[in-house]
């Protein structure tokens, strides 16, 4: 049973998970906020 | 705490954390993941699955800790009603309910070539899964209690129950004897893994709860950005 290959598994669900995680918070953050200074320059 | 109460105050102090966490973060993270992969020896039993422990332990902390941070906003919500409470239990949620998941993947995926199986109905590992339901409970029940204009309560309400599997997570080992390892780190008795194999686990915890922590942020300015939105919107229709 070649060991490494349950380590590299194990990291690249972790990396794919985090990644994922910050992008979508990130995305998210940066749409609300650009549409609540959108709707206060045209206010 | 009351002082951050007021959104705006909060905000100035928000964005540049944000940018500040994220850098800290992924640094110690890499630097960790980086020593954990290619300086320390392999385990004299485990071999090289011990590496995983590296990733493994962060994950199990950050979705117990996750729990206990929505648990603390639910009580400030219900007893001060502080008016970020329920806007950092939502926020916390998701990158909590992730780091369960990871810790579940994670140990299952250390388990198959250390235990022979991917899963046991052991303790630890049951209450840790009934850990990541638990946040897909809230979730589901925090978005539609906002989607329904209510003020959060039963969710702050599940969050304060929920804790009651934290006790449970962490003395499952003591309590039911299967398959999962006692704990090798503690604050009384110190460490029982030797230093060698333990100098990049302090660097992945320290980065993977900076990155939750700007995560939970990022969650936390886009919710209050919404509801600007929604309340200028409401202000303008009144009008």
């Amino acid at each position: 049973m070649n060991q490494w290959a349950f380590v590299v598994a194990a990291y690249g669900v972790t990396i794919v998970a985090t990644v994922g995680l910050l992008a979508w918070a990130f995305l998210s953050m940066r749409t609300a906020e650009a549409e609540a200074d959108a709707l206060k320059r045209r206010q | 705490m009351h002082g951050y109460a007021n959104p705006t105050r909060f905000l100035k102090i928000a964005r540049p954390a944000t940018a500040w966490l994220f850098g800290i973060g992924l640094l110690l993270l890499v630097a960790g993941a980086w020593g954990g992969l290619t300086m320390t020896p392999p385990d004299y039993l485990q071999g090289d699955t011990v590496r995983i422990l590296y990733i493994h332990v962060p994950a199990a902390w950050l979705g117990m800790a996750g729990w206990a941070s929505i648990a603390a906003a639910s009580i400030s919500q219900l007893v001060w009603r502080h008016p970020l409470a329920a806007v950092a239990g939502r926020a916390i949620a998701p990158a909590g309910a992730t780091f369960a998941a990871l810790c579940l993947a994670t140990g299952s995926i250390w388990g198959r070539p250390t235990w022979g199986t991917w899963w046991e109905w052991d303790g630890r590992l049951t209450s840790m899964l009934i850990l990541f339901f638990l946040y897909l409970g809230y979730i589901a029940l925090a978005s539609a209690e906002r989607e329904r204009g209510g003020d959060g309560r039963m969710a702050a309400l599940f969050g304060v129950v929920g804790a009651i599997n934290l006790p449970i997570i962490h003395y499952s080992v003591l309590w039911w004897r299967t398959l999962h390892q006692g704990q090798s780190i503690s604050i009384a008795q110190g460490s029982s893994i030797a230093p060698e194999l333990l100098w990049p686990l302090p660097l992945t915890m320290l980065g993977f709860t900076a990155l939750f922590a700007a995560v939970a942020l990022m969650r936390m300015r886009a919710e209050l950005a919404r509801q600007k939105v929604e309340a200028r919107l409401r202000r303008s229709m009144a009008e």
